[in-house]
């Protein structure tokens, strides 16, 4: 056993934090981020182990099957790290401790990493920067570009350093409250936000013309036949102050009586058919297929 | 589009290929490649609107378990292609661009699980690298992978732009109204399916009020998004703060030392 400590510096966990951006650099069918994972690693196995052998069953160990979301693989080679170094420096932990690790934390870290940022963070902003950009303003993409990565950026180096300092306790503190309050709150505000968007965003308008309403009467204006006076136009100017139809008839579209209901009414439906058939294990693929083939004949039709 | 538009919209398509599998910095995402390629081809607004409609549809886009999304790298760079050599830049050019990435971006779908299974082949290279204990082997197999995800966008995209103008333009002009103005319509439609997936995720009793009150308060169209996203976060803090009160106060308080708020223990306490 060495004398002294070997450590970690700040900068080698930073090496390890940035190079764990490239963790899915080479994702594939068999192990999926196996190889990313050790390339993140390289730093700190260089720093730790200095023969050849002891560098070979470190990369080995650390070519081993792993997938999870690629953020919040960060807290999990923190804890890593932790246990690589004290095992450099002769603790008794084998490789199937440290692979037990990693693959305990995998899933349930990629369960709270997918909702969080793929179905709640990204929509969220994604949305905000869309809906400026909808409009030509430059601030749309910038703003979805800049927050995104501040935040990205800010969660892979704290948790990763979380992990190393926590070492394996962190296994434990990850099922604990403040985790659930974070989980609970971005599903609330994403389905929050995810209902709005349903309403402004998806699109569906009917122009079909339904027969026209006729109006009863005294609810339009009864104009005069022939020259009108200036007290009979007086007496019409103020009926159509006071909010009387100009004609008999109003038009009646299928569109503005479902409007009247609450608007987007249609889009929250088709919303609804899309979840129902994503359940019954219809592909969205299918789907995105099937609504343009529908848009299409709709369209052929005159019906929207 | 002229030789260093070229060159720069292929790299951008580089980069976009690359971040479609590592997923950091979203440069794959429409709102920013498309934005970029709009910026380099002297487009700038019509890619920044081209960017938002499609970032749009594909909100909820995201290789999660069994459920396989179009492939968004390829759909933002292929859908800007086509608008810059269509040379419309109305809203109608916009959203039949962006119609006709979506068939793309499906097939890219199949580029993507090629590289991945060639993919399998870097890991054996990696396996014998790691007996040798060859850290700089293990690495030039993994940046290897990581070429060939972006060469998985810049080739298609290089063969979209190697296709005359003319051509797109012909192609995209001797279209009929009705398939033009019918995939617009489906385009409006189809963001349904990206929320419908996400929802699927999230939904569970506990948080379906919350969907009610947002799709109610979204018809004020007085509210902007901002507006909402704060109204939403706050709701959600005021949720997370009362039910831990909840759980507290009922135990401690419980007995009354306030009086009027147990009308039901106090009449009982009467007799």
């Amino acid at each position: 056993m060495a004398a002294e400590k070997i450590e970690l510096t700040q900068k080698d966990r930073l090496s390890v934090a940035w190079r764990s951006q490239f963790l899915q650099g080479s994702w594939n069918y068999e192990r999926m981020q196996n190889v990313g994972w050790a390339y993140a690693m390289i730093p700190a196995i260089k720093k730790l182990y200095k023969s050849k052998e002891d560098r070979a069953s470190a990369l080995k160990r650390h070519l081993e099957f792993f997938n999870t979301h690629p953020y919040v693989a960060s807290p999990i080679i923190g804890v890593t790290l932790a246990l690589e170094e004290e095992r450099a420096n002769g603790a008794p932990i084998d490789d199937t401790a440290i692979q037990g690790v990693k693959v305990g934390m995998m899933g349930p870290l990629a369960g709270i990493g997918d909702p969080v940022f793929w179905f709640t963070v990204r929509p969220i902003l994604g949305a905000l920067g869309a809906s400026l950009a909808m409009s030509g303003n430059i601030l749309g993409p910038i703003l979805f570009f800049v927050l995104w990565n501040v935040i990205r950026m800010a969660f892979l180096w704290y948790t990763q350093e979380f992990g190393y300092k926590a070492g394996s306790a962190i296994t434990q503190d990850l099922s604990g409250g403040l985790l659930k309050d974070i989980t609970k709150g971005a599903s609330i505000l994403g389905m929050f936000i995810l209902a709005v968007l349903v309403e402004r965003w998806v699109s569906i308008k009917f122009v079909l013309e339904l027969p026209a309403k006729k109006l009863a009467k005294g609810a339009y204006i009864n104009f005069p036949n022939g020259p009108v006076s200036g007290e009979q136009l007086q007496k019409i100017l103020g009926e159509q102050a006071s909010g009387l139809s100009l004609t008999k008839v109003v038009p009646n579209t299928l569109q503005a009586n479902l409007d009247s209901l609450i608007p987007g009414l249609m889009g929250l439906l088709l919303t609804f058919l899309a979840m129902w058939l994503l359940k019954k294990k219809v592909s969205p693929i299918v789907m995105i297929i099937g609504i343009f083939i529908f848009g299409i004949a709709m369209h052929a039709f005159h019906i929207m | 589009m002229s030789t260093i538009a070229i060159i720069l919209v292929v790299i951008i398509a580089f980069f976009a290929g690359l971040e479609g599998i590592l997923d950091q910095f979203q440069i794959h995402q429409p709102l920013v490649s498309a934005t970029l390629i709009g910026l380099v081809t002297g487009h700038l607004t019509a890619g920044i609107i081209l960017g938002g409609t499609l970032q749009m549809i594909a909100l909820g886009w995201a290789n999660i378990g069994a459920a396989v999304a179009p492939d968004v790298a390829l759909a933002s760079v292929a859908s800007s292609i086509i608008m810059v050599k269509g040379g419309d830049f109305s809203g109608t050019g916009i959203s039949v661009a962006v119609a006709t990435a979506i068939p793309l971006a499906v097939a890219g779908l199949f580029l993507t699980m090629v590289v991945r299974t060639i993919a399998v082949g870097l890991t054996h290279g990696a396996d014998a690298a790691a007996k040798e204990g060859k850290f700089r082997t293990i690495e030039t197999l993994h940046l290897f992978g990581l070429l060939l995800q972006g060469l998985r966008i810049a080739i298609p995209a290089a063969i979209l732009i190697a296709v005359p103008a003319a051509a797109v333009k012909s192609a995209l002009t001797s279209m009929p109204e009705w398939l033009t103005g019918g995939m617009a319509i489906g385009g409006g439609m189809v963001v349904a399916v990206g929320y419908a997936l996400v929802i699927n995720m999230m939904a569970t009793r506990e948080v379906w009020p919350f969907f009610a009150i947002g799709f109610a308060l979204a018809a004020v169209s007085q509210l902007t998004l901002i507006a909402l996203g704060a109204i939403g976060f706050a709701i959600a803090l005021i949720y997370i703060n009362l039910s831990k009160m909840g759980g507290n106060g009922g135990g401690s308080n419980g007995g009354g030392s306030n009086g009027g708020n147990d009308p039901v223990g106090d009449i009982l306490n009467e007799y």
